[in-house]
């Protein structure tokens, strides 16, 4: 941080000439400046010689002691006592400055009150220039000079820092406007980010955040999905290193997901809403880039899914007709929540015609039973995308969350002797030993039922996971901070 | 803000910080004895004169050289004359300007 010299007592005014407010309470200024009882110090942020009767104004053309004050208004009084500052005001206001001046009379021929100008120093062309200046020296990742002739697009691309697609180059002043996303320490370690096991900090998560498009009010879900999966729980190390499809999807609640305009309607799966598209791809930048995890090195995915750019979306929960996600696993319905599923695609289920809940229900569980393999049993997790059209049908039977669960559950129990190995003409399936026993198709919990999607549409989506519980990944739902 | 046309952006290292941000120059070697020299021709004006004379006082030296000649100056060398510098030689001397 650039020293700033401030006088420890006494009063400051900031002004510049190229506001009408402070043209017009010149004479106060002059006034107050040769006053040697008040001693006015004067800072001008564009010219020195403003207010001409004034001879000692203060050059602050390089907007430091603007800045250091945290001006936004000029004209701005400041009073310091003990190298405090102890009171301020800003703008022109008669009754006021002689309250804070302790001077009467001051300006009789100008009018009562007269709002300020801006400050130059949060001026945007100026801003991020002072904020580097200032607060540059923070932060600790390493400089890179990209050089002239290089396109800065390309550099990035050859140092192996996308994921195909470009990215935002994360130059320091972008990187702190994105940590004023966030209360928290930029050097706070936020995981230890697989596979490489290197301590993240919130900078280097904002840099990602950076790259992916994020805008700084996004980096509190962005932190909060990478301390969710780099949880032992998640495992994200075995999520990169399995062959399977799968990659970390991000499900939102709360009212986080709102307030940074994510979507939860229509095509609330698809493309289209920054909040939604650069969460998920700063949650892999950060897996990739600070962690190590690139395909082809510890990515071994035999065909990988379009979801592992970015996969992540906020559930619906004004138009859902049961409790969310988040209340559902545990948390308050204020709470702002990330939940954490590793998932492999997208497909979609038909029903057009079940008016009936029972009938619906059998939809769903028919096309749920396909997840990873219609023989396979237990071993994956499954996340079931009710759309509003399909919630209906429940809500207005007067079902809730959990009676469709139990349904479901009862649907799902597959017969041991109709999925074991070889049956059916099929070598895959459950071991032999499972024969005559009932098979639930997804263990306790392995069943996410969550609510988005546009009105029109009697589509729902089933989305599979990944090897499931302690063998593979548990489903990690995580409080957002600030 | 993103860099003029003639100012470096610097951007921060996204990275886990585990491998140098630059490579390391290859050491000059104190001799060029035994060793292999390029001579590379960028293909401007007069650029072969000095690169002759080189040649000349080199092999009046002992030391074995090998041409090389870019099909155009406005061009960067091709990645296989690149290559090929590479692999046959251990330093190479460029005429850059006429």
């Amino acid at each position: 941080m650039s020293k700033v010299e401030l006088p420890r007592d006494g009063m400051i005014a900031v002004v510049k000439r190229d506001c009408p407010t402070c043209v017009l309470v010149a004479p106060v200024l002059e006034q107050l400046a040769t006053d040697t009882s008040v001693h006015l110090i004067l800072y001008s942020q564009d010219d020195p010689s403003f207010p001409e009767g004034v001879p000692d104004v203060v050059d602050d053309t390089d907007l430091d002691v603007s800045w250091t004050l945290g001006i936004e208004t000029v004209p701005t009084l400041v009073r310091r006592v003990d190298g405090e500052e102890s009171a301020r005001l800003e703008g022109w206001s008669r009754t006021e400055w002689e309250a804070f001046t302790g001077v009467d009379g001051l300006g009789p021929d100008l009018p009562d009150w007269r709002p300020g100008c801006g400050s130059l120093s949060v001026d945007p062309a100026r801003a991020d220039e002072l904020a580097v200046r200032h607060q540059g020296g923070s932060l600790r990742s390493r400089r890179v000079d990209l050089a002239v002739l290089e396109d800065d697009h390309e550099a990035m691309f050859e140092r192996g820092w996308t994921d195909g697609l470009p990215v935002v180059p994360p130059t320091p002043a972008r990187v702190l406007r994105m940590l004023g996303g966030t209360t928290r320490d930029p050097q706070e370690v936020v995981a230890v980010v697989p596979p490489d096991l290197v301590e993240c900090t919130v900078e280097k998560v904002a840099v990602n955040a950076v790259m992916a498009g994020c805008r700084p009010e996004y980096l509190p879900i962005v932190l909060a999905a990478v301390e969710a999966a780099c949880t032992d729980e998640f495992n994200m190390h075995g999520l990169l290193c399995t062959t399977w499809f799968s990659g970390p999807a991000v499900i939102v609640n709360g009212p986080a997901a709102a307030r940074v305009g994510m979507n939860s309607g229509l095509n609330a799966l698809g493309q289209g809403n920054r909040a939604n598209a650069t969460i998920g791809r700063a949650l892999q930048l950060v897996v990739r880039n600070v962690g190590g995890g690139r395909p082809g090195e510890i990515d071994r995915a035999t065909l990988g899914n379009p979801g592992k750019y970015t996969f992540c979306f906020a559930e619906d929960e004004t138009g859902s007709p049961w409790e969310s996600l988040a209340v559902e696993r545990g948390f308050a319905p204020d709470q702002s929540t990330v939940t954490l599923f590793a998932a492999e695609g997208v497909r979609g289920v038909v029903d057009q015609a079940s008016r009936e809940p029972e009938s619906l229900a059998r939809s769903f569980a028919a096309c749920l039973r396909t997840v990873a393999h219609p023989k396979l049993a237990i071993a994956f997790d499954a996340m079931l995308v009710v759309s509003p059209e399909h919630a209906r049908v429940f809500r207005d039977a007067g079902w809730s969350k959990a009676r469709l669960r139990e349904e479901l559950d009862a649907l799902l129990l597959l017969d041991g002797d109709e999925i074991v190995q070889g049956t059916g003409g099929i070598a895959e399936g459950m071991p032999a030993g499972f024969a005559g026993i009932p098979l639930p198709k997804f263990r306790p919990g392995g069943l996410l039922i969550t609510h988005a999607g546009g009105t029109a549409g009697l589509f729902s989506a089933i989305v599979g996971g990944w090897a499931s519980g302690a063998m593979g990944s548990e489903i990690v739902t995580h409080p957002i901070g600030i | 803000m993103a860099a003029s046309n003639d100012s470096p952006t610097v951007v921060l290292d996204p990275t886990g910080e585990r491998t140098a941000a630059t490579r390391v120059r290859t050491e000059r070697p104190a001799t060029l004895e035994g060793l292999t020299v390029g001579l590379l021709d960028i293909t401007k004006m007069r650029g072969d004169v000095f690169i002759d004379r080189l040649d000349e006082l080199l092999q009046g030296r002992g030391i074995e050289t090998l041409r090389f000649a870019k099909p155009t100056f406005t061009k960067p060398a091709p990645i296989d004359l690149r290559q090929e510098i590479a692999t046959r030689c251990h330093v190479v001397i460029e005429a850059l300007a006429d």
